[in-house]
């Protein structure tokens, strides 16, 4: 059995089979909290541990899946381009908003972090939870978090968007396409661009937009406020 | 033939934005300066839509099975949030409430 599921083959299989499991499950119950994403990676943990796979091996064949992430983020150019007289129209209101939402993000996370008494290296882990995971390790990284941490965080972040989006655009009345697809790709970065993107090309589009600049944002604001927080309430 | 020169382009503006962020040494990752570069080429028409139309829309069809592997990787630090791990999770997704929110609201504002 160890020589079948220590194959990269057993990783891919089994990651993209759970995730047909989440998708028809979904289908099935239409409940949103049931998110695909969400019941992949369980079922994926669930196998792992009746088998007792060890994660190592399951990453061989993951690590294959998890490549795909650079050339899915490049493509996201495409969206852009096909909005991009949409972008130059709104540049102000966009910008305005992805900066607000990026220094709400690292604000509320430290002044929270501090409330609850959390350490300095797991608050600076979730600090780049909003953005895309590429930029977050770094980010992390140069504030001195742990990655391993900031990664999960990412995720569990990406998949509540992905989750909370309808809801909040119908609760806050946001209606407009644009509003929307930034509101969605600044809070909760690429997973929840897939949400976007079954909303519509424009909050696809847009949405994608905010994934970078808003990466590059928090890159330049969160040193800054931290080294802010650190002079009013060292962690 | 028509996908493989289609992947080969996508690997090729992550190589540049790989360079890009090596030479310059700017801390944003090979694959979104790759994005930037894509972008600035399909608008200058260096690159016509139609080159990667199809490649793209599969990869971002399917962006969230590709997330798979970063949450099974949960399981890796169990140990390490034993005692903390509800303050995070309760941090992590009040927040994206709150962001979510902010965002909308101020693009919604600031638009007219």
């Amino acid at each position: 059995m160890k020589e079948i599921t220590s194959t990269a083959l057993f990783g891919v299989m089994i990651s993209l089979i759970a995730y047909e499991i989440g998708l028809m499950i979904q289908r099935k119950t239409k409940k949103s909290f049931l998110n695909p994403l969400l019941l992949a990676i369980a079922i994926v943990i669930f196998v792992l541990q009746a088998g007792n796979i060890p994660l190592e091996d399951y990453n061989k064949g993951g690590q294959w899946i998890a490549f795909l992430m650079a050339p899915a983020t490049v493509a996201l150019a495409v969206p852009l381009y096909k909005n991009f007289e949409l972008l130059k129209k709104h540049k102000w209101p966009i910008a305005i908003g992805i900066f607000t939402g990026c220094v709400t993000s690292v604000t509320s996370i430290l002044l929270l972090s501090r409330a609850f008494g959390l350490d300095k290296e797991l608050a600076m882990s979730l600090l780049p939870k909003s953005i895309t995971i590429p930029i977050g390790i770094e980010i992390s990284k140069q504030l001195g978090g742990m990655p391993e941490i900031t990664v999960p965080a990412i995720v569990v972040t990406g998949i509540t968007g992905a989750i909370i989006a309808p809801m909040i655009c119908k609760v806050l009345n946001i209606n407009g396409s644009v509003a929307r697809g930034i509101a969605i790709g600044t809070s909760s970065h690429i997973l929840g661009t897939t949400k976007a993107m079954e909303m519509g090309e424009i909050e696809g589009g847009m949405s994608g937009l905010a994934i970078g600049v808003s990466g590059f944002v928090t890159v330049v604001i969160a040193p800054v406020l931290v080294a802010i927080s650190q002079y009013l309430f060292p962690l | 033939m028509k996908l493989i020169r289609q992947i080969t382009i996508i690997l090729l503006f992550i190589f540049l934005g790989e360079i890009f962020n090596k030479l310059v040494g700017i801390p944003i990752p090979g694959n979104i300066l790759g994005m930037i570069l894509l972008l600035l080429c399909l608008l200058m028409g260096f690159v016509k839509l139609q080159q990667i139309d199809e490649i793209s829309k599969f990869l971002l069809d399917h962006m969230a099975v590709l997330f798979v592997p970063a949450g099974v990787g949960l399981i890796s630090v169990t140990g390490l949030v034993k005692d903390t791990w509800w303050i995070l999770l309760l941090i992590a997704i009040s927040t994206t409430f709150l962001v979510m929110s902010v965002t909308g609201l101020v693009v919604k504002f600031t638009r007219r």
